[in-house]
C-alpha cells in the first residue's frame, strides 16, 4: 500500500506533466458536471433562444440585440459556451460509461478465462483475438449499425446515447481481458489462493476476493488509456453522424454543426468545441501514459 | 515451416468464416430482408413467396453456406436503401478507397522513415525536439479534426485546394483513377495527409526508436572505428537494421488506413466504399454493411497472413521454433 500513500504521490507532484494534465480533466470533469449552474443559459431552452442573436462573434455585442456572449453564438443564437459546457457533458458521460462497460465486460472474461483455463479460455482469447484484428472505432460503427437496425425508428433517437455507450465499451473489452487474464494465470497458483479453494469457497468469490485485488493498477491505468480512446470515439462517431442525436449535442456533434459554418466565416463554431475536445483527449492521453509509466513500467 | 504455413492459413480461413457468421447473422436477423425488399404494399402471400423463393424457410446452416457460397463468387444481395447490387457498388467506389490508401500509406512511409531517421541522428537539436513535441499533439489529435482544420487552412484561409470531392477522374476500362491528372492530384492531397498523418507519426516514432537503439549497439561502435563516414553508418549500417519492424508495423497500419478511411473519406465527401459504409450505417442499409464487413475481413486477415509469413521468412529464429511445434 505504501506505493498509494507516498511513492505514488511523490512522483506525481514531482512531474509536472501530470499535475497539469490531472488539473485540466479534473477543472473540465466539474465544469462538465456543474454546468447547469455555470452555463450562463440553457441551450436546450428553446423559449430561451433569440434568432436575433445568431452568428454574435466572441466578446462582440451582437448588432441587433446589444447582447455579449464570450464564445459568441451559433447560427440559432445558441450561446457557445453554454453548448460546449452540455456538449462536454455528453462526452465525458459517454467516454466514462463506455470505458466502465469495457472494465465491468473484460475484467470478468479476463478473470474467468485465466481461472477456468480450457475450452471457455479458448473461446474467450479466440474472440479478443479475432477482434482486435479490426481497428475498434470499426467495430464500434458496425455495433452501431445493428443496434439501430434492431430497434424501432421511433425510439433510436432516446436509444441513441445507450447504444453509443454499448457500441464503444463492446469494442475497448480486449485490453483488460488480456492483461487481467495475464495475470490471473500467474496468481492462482499461489499458495494463497489454492489455501482460499481448500477452505471451499466458490469460485466467484476467489475471483472477485482474492484474485482481482492484484489487477486493480494495471486495470486503472488501461482505463485511463482506454478513457481517452472512448472519448475520440464518441467524438469521431458523433462527428460522422452515427453517434449522439441532435437534441443532446457532444462536442463531436458541435463540431460537426460548426464545420458548415466554416466557409461563410464563422470560425467561432468550430474553432472552440474543438479547442476543448483537443485538451480534453491530450490531458487525459497524457494522464494515461504518466500513470501507465509510474506504476507499471511493464505495460509500456 | 511448411507446417506452421498451413497451420496460418487454415487459422485465417476460420477467422474468416467466423466474419462470415456475423455477416450473415446481420444480413439475416437484423431488419427483415423480405420487408426491405418488397415494400409496404406487398401482401402477405407475396411475402412467403419470396421468402420461399429467396430460401429463408431453409435451415439455418444451409442458409449461412450459400450466404458464404455466394460471398465468394461476389455476391452480396442488393441495397435495402438504392436497389443497387452491392457487388457494383463496391467495385464502382474501391478505386478511390484504394488510391487514397496508397497514397497516404507512401506518403506516411516515406515522411516517417525521414523524420525517425532526422530525430534519432539530431536527437538533441532543436528542430528535432519540436517535432517530437509536434507529434504528440498529433497522436491526440482525432483524424475528424485534423481533415476539418486541413479544409479551414488550405481551402477556407488560403483557397489553394478543394475543400471536397474527387474531380478530375479519368476512366481507365473500369478502373477510375484521379492520378492522370493536375486536378485529380489537388483533390487527393488533403484526404491523403489526413488519413496518412497519424501512421506518419507512428512510423517516426518507431523509426526514431529503433534507431536509437541501433546506434547504441557494438556493431555501430566498431563501424565508427574503421572510420566509415557518418553518412553511410546510418543509412547502411543502422537504418537497414531498424527496417523489420517498421515494415511489421507499416504492413499492420495498412489495416487501419483502410478503416480510418471511413473518416477521411466523410470529411472530404470522397466517394469511396468508406463512405458507402458510413452511409449504409446511417440509413440502416444492411445488405451494405455486412458486405462491407466481409470485405474488410479478407483484407485484414490477409495482411495478417502476410506479416505472420513474413516473418516467418525474415527471422530464422522463429522458424526453427515453429518446427519444434510451438508457433
Amino acid at each position: 500500500m505504501s506505493r498509494w500513500d507516498s511513492d505514488f504521490v511523490y512522483a506525481f507532484k514531482r512531474s509536472p506533466v501530470a499535475c497539469v494534465s490531472a488539473g485540466v480533466v479534473c477543472l473540465l470533469v466539474l465544469a462538465a458536471v456543474f454546468a447547469p449552474w455555470i452555463a450562463p443559459l440553457n441551450p436546450f431552452d428553446m423559449a430561451a433562444l433569440n434568432l436575433m442573436n445568431g452568428f454574435t462573434p466572441p466578446l462582440a455585442p451582437n448588432a441587433f440585440t446589444g447582447e455579449t456572449f464570450l464564445l459568441g453564438t451559433d447560427d440559432q443564437g445558441r450561446d457557445l459556451f453554454s453548448a460546449i459546457l452540455y456538449g462536454l457533458r455528453v462526452s465525458l458521460f459517454v467516454g466514462f460509461a463506455a470505458v466502465a462497460l469495457a472494465m465491468f465486460l473484460g475484467v470478468f472474461l479476463g478473470l474467468l478465462a485465466g481461472y477456468r483455463g480450457g475450452w471457455v479460455d479458448t473461446l474467450i482469447m479466440r474472440m479478443a483475438d479475432v477482434q482486435v484484428t479490426f481497428p475498434s472505432i470499426l467495430i464500434a460503427m458496425l455495433i452501431y449499425g445493428v443496434a439501430q437496425g434492431l430497434i424501432a425508428p421511433d425510439n433510436r433517437g432516446d436509444l441513441a446515447i445507450g447504444i453509443l455507450i454499448l457500441s464503444i465499451g463492446l469494442s475497448e473489452w480486449v485490453q483488460f481481458a488480456r492483461t487481467v487474464r495475464g495475470t490471473t494465470l500467474v496468481e492462482k497458483e499461489k499458495e494463497y489462493v489454492q489455501a482460499a479453494r481448500l477452505m471451499g469457497l466458490n469460485p466467484l468469490a476467489v475471483m472477485v476476493r482474492h484474485i482481482l485485488p492484484n489487477v486493480t493498477t494495471p486495470v486503472l491505468v488501461i482505463a485511463t488509456i482506454t478513457l481517452a480512446l472512448a472519448i475520440i470515439a464518441e467524438a469521431t462517431l458523433s462527428f460522422l453522424g452515427v453517434g449522439a442525436p441532435p437534441t443532446e449535442p457532444s462536442l463531436g456533434t458541435l463540431i460537426r454543426i460548426g464545420q458548415d459554418f466554416l466557409f461563410s466565416g464563422e470560425w467561432w463554431i468550430l474553432l472552440f468545441p474543438a479547442l476543448t475536445l483537443l485538451l480534453l483527449a491530450l490531458s487525459v492521453n497524457l494522464l494515461g501514459d504518466w500513470l501507465r509509466d509510474t506504476l507499471n513500467p511493464r505495460l509500456k | 515451416m511448411i507446417y506452421t504455413l498451413f497451420q496460418r492459413v487454415i487459422q485465417a480461413c476460420f477467422v474468416l468464416l467466423l466474419v462470415a457468421l456475423v455477416a450473415f447473422s446481420m444480413f439475416r436477423f437484423v431488419g427483415d430482408p423480405v420487408q426491405g425488399m418488397l415494400g409496404q404494399e406487398a401482401t402477405s402471400a407475396d411475402r412467403e413467396a419470396l421468402r420461399e423463393r429467396l430460401g429463408l424457410t431453409d435451415p439455418i446452416v444451409l442458409q449461412y453456406a450459400r450466404f458464404v457460397l455466394n460471398a465468394v463468387q461476389g455476391e452480396f444481395g442488393v441495397s435495402y436503401r438504392t436497389g443497387e447490387s452491392v457487388a457494383d457498388m463496391i467495385s464502382q467506389r474501391l478505386p478511390a478507397t484504394l488510391e487514397l490508401a496508397l497514397i497516404s500509406g507512401t506518403f506516411a512511409l516515406l515522411l516517417g522513415i525521414g523524420l525517425g531517421v532526422f530525430t534519432a541522428i539530431r536527437r538533441e537539436g532543436f528542430v528535432a525536439q519540436s517535432i517530437m513535441a509536434t507529434s504528440l499533439v498529433g497522436v491526440s489529435l482525432p483524424t475528424f479534426l485534423i481533415g476539418v482544420l486541413l479544409i479551414w487552412v488550405f481551402a477556407v484561409e488560403l483557397s489553394w485546394l478543394p475543400s471536397f470531392g474527387r474531380s478530375g477522374v479519368v476512366d481507365l476500362g473500369g478502373w477510375s483513377t484521379s492520378l492522370l491528372t493536375v486536378d485529380g492530384w489537388r483533390s487527393l492531397i488533403l484526404p491523403a495527409i489526413t488519413l496518412g498523418l497519424y501512421q506518419m507519426t507512428l512510423i517516426m516514432r518507431l523509426v526514431r526508436a529503433e534507431m536509437l537503439e541501433v546506434l547504441r549497439q557494438d556493431y555501430i561502435k566498431f563501424a565508427r572505428a574503421r572510420g566509415i563516414s557518418t553518412r553511410r553508418i546510418h543509412f547502411k549500417h543502422a537504418l537497414k537494421n531498424t527496417l523489420i519492424p517498421v515494415i511489421t508495423v507499416a504492413g499492420l497500419q495498412i489495416g487501419s488506413i483502410i478503416a480510418f478511411s471511413i473518416i477521411t473519406e466523410t470529411v472530404f465527401q470522397w466517394p469511396g466504399v468508406g463512405l458507402m459504409f458510413i452511409n449504409a450505417v446511417y440509413f440502416v442499409d444492411i445488405p451494405v454493411m455486412s458486405a462491407y464487413l466481409l470485405l474488410v475481413g479478407v483484407v485484414f486477415v490477409s495482411i495478417n497472413l502476410a506479416v505472420d509469413l513474413l516473418y516467418l521468412v525474415i527471422d530464422p529464429r522463429l522458424k526453427a521454433n515453429a518446427s519444434e511445434g510451438h508457433s
